[in-house]
């Protein structure tokens, strides 16, 4: 049985659809990524499955507890890290942590052995005792997942967790969520960058426009696209033109500009690099850089919905 | 229950370190209630200067010796300024065109049901704009009433010593004093009437109440803003706990404002409440209402913003409406609109309490009560759709 089973999952507002009928699974101890562009719906998906947003159609199921706004018992099962630092500024992190816990039950001399058990897993003991508001945005962070793991959930959920966070902060981070995953908890984490979900997940959802597009393990998802190899070309000119003659190239499966530089996917890069140049240069366009990259989930991305996963 | 505590005592926290209520429950409440006190008198040194009708419909005995013992005095004095009136009729009219603060009207019959050992009463018509003269005149008036019983009082002790006093003298002073008389006050006034300084010193802890229990039921939005809020909805507690988390918070601080208010003004001002527990039964009641309406009015909004916007329109109408601010209670037509009011039963309730026993405030709590129980069903009925915004 599945740790989480969540099936048919809708949600609209007025008339945009921000959730269609998402349907995935995480199995006990598995690390499972949503990995979407801004507004896909993973937070719309998330809010409902913690049970803070009613849905419109759908089922969540928590270690074979039903859950919804209104259940109490399913909740205590989950840690929940929102995307948006969710925190008292005017009370220091053991304060915090110590009033998010006691709404768990928590209580008494365990409470206070988990508190400093959290603050040295975030590495925030040395200033536990000093107001939110002092804090850098990457310990905000960090105190933000602290939280999320004071009632030791079964399941995990972390919403973007490393947005605006600086690289250091955000490797520890990574780090923290791939040794609790190690440890045996079930981690549901959602992200728009690729790397993160290739790093961390073992299976990976796709999700654009409110639908899941695809799931798999990196692997099943990559073998998706094919061979395909991603070239990424920074130029000057008209991108536009040399994109129209690019997608008329026989094995160029897809092609996009933007922002002063050419994305496509084609099978084996190496041999047809000369001719893209070549067609680019007809166009009227410079090239300053190439670089080729193997299929990743990114690619896989562009490849499902024609989009970039980030703009 | 457990976690609303928890959510209480985490607010209480967070509202010892920021000084807004303490200037909404304490400090504007009871500054008003002195500057009140001063403008509109309270202060014993100053001349009462009040004008007063009396209309004589007796002309025996008893009613000459109230007028030269009970008013003639006050005008001695320099107080008050008498003038007489035919009948009921024009001493109402003279009281309502304002010639005149209030009018004492002795009803035929009188002094021969003074006599008689029959009921009688002495009615006082009081003018709305009047509160100190109107009190000065309902005091003269219960003293005497009060005294008339004292006198019977006396008799029946000189009985009991052995018959000291001659038959004919007892029968005489018995004859003369058998009461009651009792004080009728017209529909033109307040039945009962507090104080001045209480008066304003109530109406003012009962106004500014609803600004103190606003910022904790709206605390709910500034939740929402910090994010606080998913937290708190993804936490094994249920909706309702968290609503009744926030609405404690503004419940005890509400009751220790008014602790305050009720103590610093007896001791500073010289306000007079009333029976302790009387007094305490309406506080709590009063506080419980204000916090179930502010919590229903919280829920229809969708911003703190518009949640404290709304609140301090509703909270300016029930306090000028319910006689807070002043005592609209006397004014006709405005009287029925104040029942509405939670403001009107808690400053009637004192004033009950302040002219009978005990167990007057019973009604008005019950209906304090009612406000609360129906506020708080509201806020739960649309805590959901709230939460869901
Ligand atoms: N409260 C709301 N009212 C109306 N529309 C909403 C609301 N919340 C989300 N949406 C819309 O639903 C869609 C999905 O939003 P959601 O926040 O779930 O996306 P997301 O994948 O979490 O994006 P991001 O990466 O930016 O966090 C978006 O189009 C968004 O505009
Ligand atoms: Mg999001």
């Amino acid at each position: 049985m599945p740790l989480l089973e969540v099936t048919g999952l809708r949600k609209s507002y007025g008339g945009h659809v921000a959730v269609d009928g998402v349907d995935f699974h995480i199995g006990e101890a598995e690390t499972y990524g949503l990995l979407g562009p801004n507004g896909a719906g993973k937070t719309t998906a998330i809010s409902m499955i913690v049970g803070i947003l009613d849905r419109d159609a759908g089922e969540v199921v928590v270690d074979g507890q039903p859950l919804d706004v209104t259940s109490v018992k399913a909740k205590a099962l989950i840690g929940y890290v929102p995307q948006e630092l969710a925190l008292y500024r005017d009370l220091t992190a053991r304060e915090n942590l110590r009033f998010f816990a006691r709404l768990y039950g928590l209580g008494g001399g365990g409470l206070k052995a988990r508190i400093e058990e959290i603050l040295g897993i975030i590495g925030l003991t040395d200033r536990a005792d000093e107001k939110v508001e002092q804090y850098s945005g990457g310990m905000a962070r960090r105190l933000n997942i602290g939280i999320g793991l004071m009632n030791r959930p079964k399941l995990l959920i972390l919403d973007e967790p490393t947005v605006g966070v600086d690289p250091q902060s955000r490797n520890s981070i990574l780090e923290s969520v791939q040794r609790l995953a190690g440890e045996g908890m079930a981690v549901l984490y959602t992200t728009h960058y690729m790397e993160e979900a290739e790093r961390l997940c073992d299976r990976v959802g796709i999700i654009d426009q409110g639908r899941l597009r695809a799931e798999g393990t990196r692997r099943e998802l990559v073998g998706l696209v094919g061979e395909t190899d991603r070239v990424t070309m920074r130029a000057e000119g008209d991108l536009a033109r040399a994109v129209e003659d690019l997608e008329k190239l026989p094995d160029v499966r897809r092609a996009e500009s933007g922002d002063s530089q050419i994305e496509l996917l084609v099978p084996d890069a190496r041999t047809h690099l000369p001719r893209i140049l070549e067609t680019v240069a007809a166009a009227g366009a410079a090239v300053r850089t190439v670089e080729v990259r193997e299929p990743d989930l990114e690619t896989v991305f562009l490849h499902l919905t024609g989009k970039a996963l980030r703009d | 229950m457990r976690a609303s505590i928890t959510i209480l005592a985490k607010d209480l926290r967070q509202r010892a370190r920021d000084s807004t209520l303490l200037v909404f429950g304490v400090v504007l409440p009871l500054g008003l209630a002195f500057m009140f006190n001063v403008m509109l008198g309270g202060g014993e040194q100053r001349r009462l200067d009040a004008t007063y009708a009396v209309a004589d419909g007796d002309r025996g005995v008893a009613a000459r010796q109230f007028v030269e013992q009970a008013l003639r005095p006050l005008e001695a004095s320099g107080d008050a300024t008498l003038r007489t009136a035919a009948d009921a009729e024009e001493a109402r009219r003279l009281v309502e065109r304002k010639t005149v603060d209030a009018a004492f009207v002795i009803p035929e019959g009188f002094s021969a049901a003074l006599e008689r050992g029959a009921a009688t009463r002495l009615q006082v018509i009081g003018g709305v704009d009047s509160a100190v003269a109107v009190q000065v005149a309902r005091e003269i008036a219960q003293s005497y009433a009060t005294e008339r019983r004292a006198v019977q009082l006396a008799v029946a002790v000189a009985t009991a010593g052995g018959g000291t006093v001659p038959d004919r003298e007892l029968a005489e002073r018995a004859a003369a004093a058998p009461v009651p008389v009792g004080v009728a006050q017209d529909e033109v006034s307040q039945r009962k009437q507090l104080d001045t300084t209480t008066y304003y010193a109530a109406g003012m802890a009962m106004f500014f109440l609803f600004f103190v229990t606003m910022m904790s039921v709206a605390g709910i939005f500034d939740e929402r803003r910090q994010g606080t809020l998913a937290r708190l909805l993804a936490a094994p507690v249920s909706r309702r706990a968290v609503l009744l988390g926030k609405s404690l918070g503004g419940v005890l601080v509400g009751v220790l404002s008014m602790a305050v208010l009720v103590v610093v003004s007896t001791l500073a001002l010289g306000a007079d409440w009333g029976h302790p527990l009387g007094v305490a039964a309406l506080a709590v009641a009063a506080v419980l209402a204000a916090t179930g309406i502010t919590a229903a009015v919280a829920t229809f909004a969708r911003t703190a913003e518009q949640a404290s916007n709304r609140l301090s329109v509703i909270a300016m109408t029930l306090g000028l409406f319910g006689g807070a601010l002043f005592p609209v209670a006397q004014l006709e037509g405005l009287s029925s609109v104040s029942m509405l009011t939670p403001h009107r039963w808690f400053l009637e309730g004192l004033g009950d309490l302040a002219g009978g026993s005990l167990q007057v405030v019973v009604v008005p709590v019950a209906v304090l009560l009612g406000f609360a129980v129906a506020g708080g069903a509201l806020a739960l009925f649309r805590l959901g759709r709230m939460l869901n915004s």
